[in-house]
């Protein structure tokens, strides 16, 4: 079986040491996760986490049934790549000078991406969007010469009403 | 009217039927201690090491089958039950292990006393808590109670700061819990059960391997209807021993690295392994690159993420053993196997691994098999870890239900004789015997103050070999005879049973065993007897590391060995 990114999303109890249980699990059964994001859900009380994990079939499905058995997490589901949207939010600081500015605003509309930030010889960059085209921006600013980044790991919910 | 959070811990722990606790005080948890006068109906056993506290609450949560609870104070009490919460863990045990902790307004501050037990205990436990609010805690314990208890039992901690336990509110005991991410599968899908019958009874050299989740379920009865109706030979894995009659012309004996020959090829020669309350740990697999071959596998079990988490799986089925195997038996038919049944005979007289070799020494197998007869089976076994585990677990017949009480998953030495404690509290009407090594005997030899000061009658029997036993049979057959640090200088057993009141025998001789096991068994309180047994016996059969289970190694088989693998044992 070979390795593939897989994406988990997980319903899970707001409680103080519930990141704490999680990032212990992935550790102590050596998972591989490439990013993890979480935040609040639709129910009060309860955070969604979107966790992008590597590895074969088998072995997604043992990260997502362990993760399953800790009593603060409600439901895992693992989305097939069809099936969801995701997103990723990127903040990228990138060098510029008056003569290379306007070419990075060029390219910043072409990506439909916000400059947020302007100093004397930098602009940051926001960029919504799934990880291809966070990626793709990212390649054609590093010309420029890329300072900073920080992004959020992908979220992600499954396309149409299911749930 | 108004409690202190720790008459509320007490209350509540008589609220889950609570009677017995295994513990020891220190500053944290003193007002817990001070109100345990107010409720007398609560029996506190004080042990000399929390590590034993936590080693009798399992033994006496295995015995009964309901948490076992313990309690320690912050810091070093807190990280001295790691071991046995640990234990409890890996062998699916119940236990509620309760700590204290410094105060809330320093907690975070490195505190005298302050140790993060939820945080080490997160990879060791099945939930734990940390109570912050008094409010929270008659709560918190029906949670810890039934999260213990319920599913794949395991072991759950609360932590409570100590001006929680003197904080005052109304005690209210919830009859409700909200635990949303918390399920339970108690029922196998009824479809999944159809194929797994359907398997079966196409099945021609089917095996079972039972494990301790038939124990845990209860279920004996059940699973003997399952083995008899359709004919099935039954592998033990060393903690589903007990689970089945072991002089049952079904039965197999015990599978795995110390296997029975019969049990391992039985096994690897499998059309169809149905695997029951059991999770494929690598001692019973050995490599599971060869693992039964041929085999497709049912695999029943009530934690949906033992499912292929080691083998794969063709048929899985999620749910309590009992009311699984009740449903499949009515789908199940009657078969017999006859030929199937025969090779296995074969191979019973092939390798006949219950025999012991002729010899003048003490051997500990020996001595095994005269407590067996002179109990009739009937006693509860605790053992060491080591070889004197394997010991008990090969050469006892188990014939009585549930009395096979060991630490299969973790393995720590020292935890016989706290154990057995536990076992005796939880079953005080059965006998019951404490088999340890004269290492493992010595990490908790300490608890021999609490078995006088509560008069305890467990009978111990030390296998004193002056070795760490099972190393240096490792050292031996893999490490070229080099016996480095596991000669160990003993004192004298018999003398420091004494210094406890606790009366004893030295033996050395074979005819001496029955008579000295007589004693024990007629004195009414704890007795001891430091058994001299030939210091190198080892424990055969053996799988050498990496290979599978149909490479087990005998010294009768020396030579067909290296012809089969291309290498002597000691080349490994
Ligand atoms: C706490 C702990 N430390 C080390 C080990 C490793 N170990 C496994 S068996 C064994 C030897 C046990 O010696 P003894 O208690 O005398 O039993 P024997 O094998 O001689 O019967 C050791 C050191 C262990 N299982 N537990
Ligand atoms: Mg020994």
């Amino acid at each position: 079986m070979t390795d593939t990114r897989h994406t988990l999303v997980a319903l899970v109890e707001d409680k103080p040491g519930v990141l704490n249980r999680i990032a212990s699990l992935f550790r102590r059964r050596s998972f591989n996760i490439e990013s993890l994001a979480v935040g609040g859900s639709e129910r009060p009380g309860f955070s969604r986490m979107t966790i992008v994990a590597i590895g074969d079939s088998a072995q997604v499905e043992q990260i997502r049934k362990q993760l399953e058995k800790l009593i603060n997490v409600v439901k895992v589901s693992a989305i097939t790549e069809g099936d969801m949207v995701t997103r990723e939010l990127a903040l990228i600081k990138v060098k510029a000078t008056a003569s290379t500015r306007s070419e990075i605003m060029q390219i910043v509309s072409i990506f439909r991406a916000n400059i947020v930030d302007v100093a004397p010889s930098s602009v940051t960059v926001e960029v919504t969007g799934d990880e291809d085209k966070v990626n793709s921006l990212l390649g054609l600013l590093r010309d420029f010469g890329v300072k900073e980044v920080s992004r959020t790991g992908r979220i992600a919910l499954t396309r149409g009403s299911n749930s | 009217m108004k409690k202190t959070g720790a008459q509320i811990l007490c209350e509540s722990l008589i609220k889950e039927g609570v009677e017995v606790i295994f513990g020891i005080l220190g500053g944290s948890v003193l007002p817990i201690y001070d109100t345990f006068p107010q409720y007398p109906q609560l029996r506190h056993i004080l042990v000399r090491h929390e590590q034993g506290a936590a080693h009798a609450a399992d033994g006496y949560a295995r015995a009964i089958h309901k948490a076992g609870v313990c309690i320690a104070t912050s810091g070093p009490g807190a990280t001295n039950l790691v071991t046995g919460i640990a234990c409890a863990y890996m062998d699916s045990a119940p236990m509620v292990a309760i700590t204290g902790q410094v105060a809330r307004p320093v907690i975070g501050k490195d505190a005298f006393q302050e140790t993060d037990i939820t945080g080490i205990t997160i990879p060791i436990t099945k939930h734990n808590y940390l109570v912050t609010d008094v409010t929270e805690l008659a709560r918190t314990v029906k949670e810890a109670f039934h999260i213990a208890q319920t599913g794949r039992p395991g072991p759950v901690l609360i932590d409570v700061p100590r001006d929680v336990q003197q904080e005052q509110t109304e005690f209210i005991y919830p009859d409700r819990l909200d635990l949303p991410g918390y399920k339970v599968f108690s029922r196998g899908h009824p479809s999944q059960i159809k194929k797994a019958a359907a398997l079966i009874n196409e099945a021609e050299q089917p095996v079972i391997i039972a494990g301790r989740g038939i124990i845990i379920s209860q279920a004996y009865d059940e699973f003997r209807e399952f083995a008899e109706k359709a004919q099935i030979p039954v592998a033990h894995t060393l903690l589903g021993l007990s689970c089945f009659p072991g002089d049952h012309i079904l039965d197999l004996g015990m599978m795995g690295m110390h296997g029975t020959g019969c049990a391992n090829m039985a096994v690897q020669n499998t059309d169809l392994l149905i695997a029951i309350g059991m999770r494929f740990d690598d001692r019973a697999t050995a490599t599971t690159k060869e693992f039964a071959p041929n085999g497709r596998v049912i695999h029943i079990d009530i934690d949906p993420a033992e499912i292929g988490k080691n083998v794969p799986v063709d048929v899985p089925v999620v749910g309590d053993i009992k009311s699984v195997l009740t449903a499949l038996n009515e789908e199940v038919e009657r078969r017999e196997h006859v030929d199937w049944l025969s090779q296995i005979e074969q191979w019973r007289c092939e390798y006949p691994s219950q025999d012991i070799r002729q010899s003048d020494e003490l051997l500990p197998q020996y001595i095994i098999r005269q407590i067996c007869e002179a109990t009739q089976g009937d006693a509860l076994m605790v053992t060491g870890v080591g070889q004197n585990q394997m010991f008990v677990a090969r050469y006892f017949t188990f014939t009585k239900p549930d009395s096979l009480i060991s630490a299969g998953g973790l393995g720590p030495m020292g935890f016989e004789l706290p154990a057995a404690m536990g076992v005796k509290i939880g079953r005080p009407e059965e006998a019951v015997w404490c088999v340890a090594g004269d290492g493992g005997f010595q990490m908790t030899i300490q608890e021999l103050a609490t078995i006088t000061q509560e008069n305890i009658a467990v009978k111990i029997a030390i296998m004193n070999n002056g070795y760490l036993g099972m190393v240096r049979q490792w050292q031996e057959l893999f490490y070229g005879r080099r016996y480095v640090d596991t000669k160990l200088w003993n004192p004298d057993f018999v003398r420091i049973a004494e210094a406890y009141e606790i009366p004893g025998v030295r033996v050395k001789r074979r005819e001496e065993v029955i008579p000295a096991i007589q004693k024990a068994t007629e004195h009414p309180g704890a007795f001891l007897i430091d058994f001299l047994i030939e210091p190198e016996e080892n424990i055969y059969p053996i799988v050498p590391p990496g290979e599978c289970l149909a490479r087990f190694f005998e010294p009768s088989r020396t030579e067909t060995w290296k012809q089969k693998s291309g290498v002597s044992i000691t080349e490994f």
